[in-house]
């Protein structure tokens, strides 16, 4: 299995970013769904809507901010607009834009940023959205969500434009397993409970998901009991299933393909400071850019591996 | 509704007017941008009241209307100014401009005031929110002009050129795109901090159609409106040349010192009787 996932028996799905790709195409039926583009298509995959629907289909080139701000002005005229790009490209190049023109007026805009975090692998840290959720995060009244796997990508793009307000969507580049192979149910703001337990809880998103339930695999060896939750939605993060985690089990870890700071973990930290503090521990790439490598030597190097994720379980439990 | 009022001592009415509620307002307010206010007034005033914009104060949103873009988002109080002499608010509100409370806050909020048509204030991004209106109104099939405002300064913006990229090349002749060229920016002239010319050959080489005129001159602005929505298969330009605090002395005499500034209350009375005359 790729990804340092092991004991799972889980088939390699889709993408996220693929599955983004097909699901938009599917649902751009819709006559109100306006997609720009900053030529990138052919790896957001906003080329299978272009396909379908190239009236309503614009590459804007290379220039992020004036695709955000186009985006802002079709969804100011009623148009879902989607605006999908390499997240670091969409979030960091064009992030005035998206305070602004988007976030500020309360636009109905979706972002998509694709290829976020290391495991977009050889192209290295120039190309690699690791401040992305932070900077959504910071945004007021913006929907962050990170999902894990093919279904749950294509049943939150679904929700995403089918729900009014400013979002982010974050996709990965490689292929990762099915998590939810009969589809996922998903509300936003609201996690899955994946694997219920009494030790210790994992929560995660994006490719974490995955190594949280191969990591659960490997402490029940050790008879740990592992909650694993997938915290799909950042913002508005669901308090009450982290309020029951820390009242239910000893503590909690969170992993994410993201920065220490401002992220899934940084959020999880603020809800349980507030509302039931308990032992935490934290799995991601900490307080550093990455390197080029593939995607599992980055993974392995930054500590973002099923192990990982144990280590921590452990730590958490032993104090 | 079109409001159009051929009347030229009418719309001269309406300058002297806006040139009132910007020195009243901003000089209440204590803080505020009159000087790049006072320069736009006549391209307004033809644009609300010289039969150029289609809109209805009562239903601010039709989605028929035509739409101005404020980019250069800290001429608020001329904005204000011809929006509430427009119908869209009363004009006893402008007093209120800055306060806590005032849907007229220092730079303009499309969420609070009706009239605004986007949220502008950190500069560049006004043309782009414009070319996105002119593109749904061509997906709609909707008949619609969009208008938009930059200041010459605004257009060292790389975004702006993003943005007269794309339209020319997507030939967007629903849209205008005015640069109000008063000639100064916060520290001093935009020719010693960073010279456009030629603006017009620059815009001209983005496929843009440039016209370039008197930006208070009333029959200039007027005729540069109906040569604007003459032309097809391109987005037009129209470089306004323009007096940074147009109509008030202290502010013309010096118009490199009076950027963010508004005028004290002991030179207002001597404003608002030059602004009258």
């Amino acid at each position: 299995m790729s990804l340092g996932i092991e004991r799972l028996k889980l088939e390699d799905g889709p993408a996220t970013r693929e599955a983004f790709g097909d699901a938009l195409a599917e649902l751009g039926s819709d006559e109100r769904v306006v997609v720009v583009d900053g030529d990138v298509n052919n790896s957001t995959f906003t080329n299978k809507f272009a396909e379908r629907y190239p009236d309503r289909f614009f590459n804007v080139g290379i220039a992020e901010s004036n695709m955000v701000g186009i985006a802002a002005g079709l969804a100011g005229c009623g148009k879902i607009a989607v605006a999908a790009s390499f997240s670091t490209f969409l979030m960091s190049n064009a992030f005035d834009q998206i305070r602004m023109s988007v976030a500020f007026p309360n636009q109905n805009v979706k972002l998509v940023g694709t290829h976020a975090g290391i495991s977009i692998g050889e192209d290295g840290p120039s190309q690699m959205a690791i401040e992305d959720v932070a900077l959504a995060c910071a945004l007021p009244g913006f929907t962050v969500i990170v999902p894990a796997d093919g279904p749950s990508t294509a049943a939150a793009t679904k929700v995403l434009l089918e729900t009014e307000g400013p979002m982010f969507l974050r996709c990965g580049r490689p292929k990762v397993p099915v998590l939810y192979p009969g589809g996922a149910d998903f509300h936003l703001g609201k996690a899955n409970v994946l694997r219920d337990g009494d030790d210790v809880t994992v929560i995660a998103n994006g490719i974490m998901v995955a190594m949280a339930l191969d990591a659960a695999e490997a402490l029940a060896d050790e008879g740990v009991s592992v909650r694993v939750l997938d915290m799909h939605t950042v913002k508005p993060i669901d308090v009450v299933a982290i309020e029951r985690a820390a009242n239910e089990t000893r503590g909690i870890v969170v992993a994410e393909e993201h920065l220490a700071y401002g992220g899934l973990g940084a959020t999880v930290a603020m809800v349980v400071a507030e509302r039931k503090p308990t032992r935490l521990a934290f799995v991601n790439i900490g307080d550093t850019y990455a390197t080029s490598g593939t995607p599992e030597e980055l993974l392995a190097q930054y500590g973002l591996t099923p192990g990982a994720i144990a280590d921590a379980a452990r730590r958490v439990l032993k104090d | 509704m079109e409001a159009r009022t051929e009347d030229r001592a009418e719309l001269e009415r309406i300058t002297t007017t806006l040139r009132e509620h910007i020195v009243r307002s901003t000089t209440k307010a204590g803080s505020g941008h009159p000087s790049t206010s006072l320069s736009m007034v006549e391209i307004v005033t033809v644009l609300y009241f010289g039969g150029v914009l289609r809109y209805d104060p009562k239903e601010p949103r039709y989605p028929d209307r035509d739409r101005f873009v404020l980019s250069k988002g800290h001429g608020a109080p001329g904005l204000y100014a011809v929006l509430a002499e427009a119908g869209f608010f009363p004009v006893e509100d402008l007093l209120t401009l800055r306060q806590l409370g005032s849907p007229l806050e220092g730079h303009p909020n499309m969420c609070r005031l009706p009239g605004v048509e986007a949220s502008t204030g950190s500069l560049g991004q006004g043309f782009s929110i414009a070319i996105g209106h002119a593109l749904a109104g061509k997906l709609d099939g909707r008949d619609y002009r969009v208008y938009v405002m930059v200041g010459d300064g605004e257009t060292e913006q790389g975004q702006v050129w993003e943005a007269a990229m794309f339209a020319g090349n997507h030939g967007l002749d629903n849209l205008t795109l005015i640069v109000d060229r008063n000639g100064h920016q916060q520290t001093g002239a935009v020719a010693d901090i960073q010279p456009l010319d030629p603006l017009d050959e620059k815009l001209r080489s983005f496929n843009l159609e440039v016209r370039t005129i008197d930006g208070h001159s009333l029959e200039e602005v007027a005729a540069g409106f109906d040569w604007a929505r003459s032309v097809t298969g391109k987005p037009q330009a129209i470089i306004a040349n323009t007096i940074k605090g147009k109509g008030v002395s202290l502010l013309e005499a010096e118009q490199g010192k009076w950027h963010g500034k508004p005028i004290p209350p002991d030179e207002e009375a001597k404003a608002l009787a030059e602004v009258s005359t």
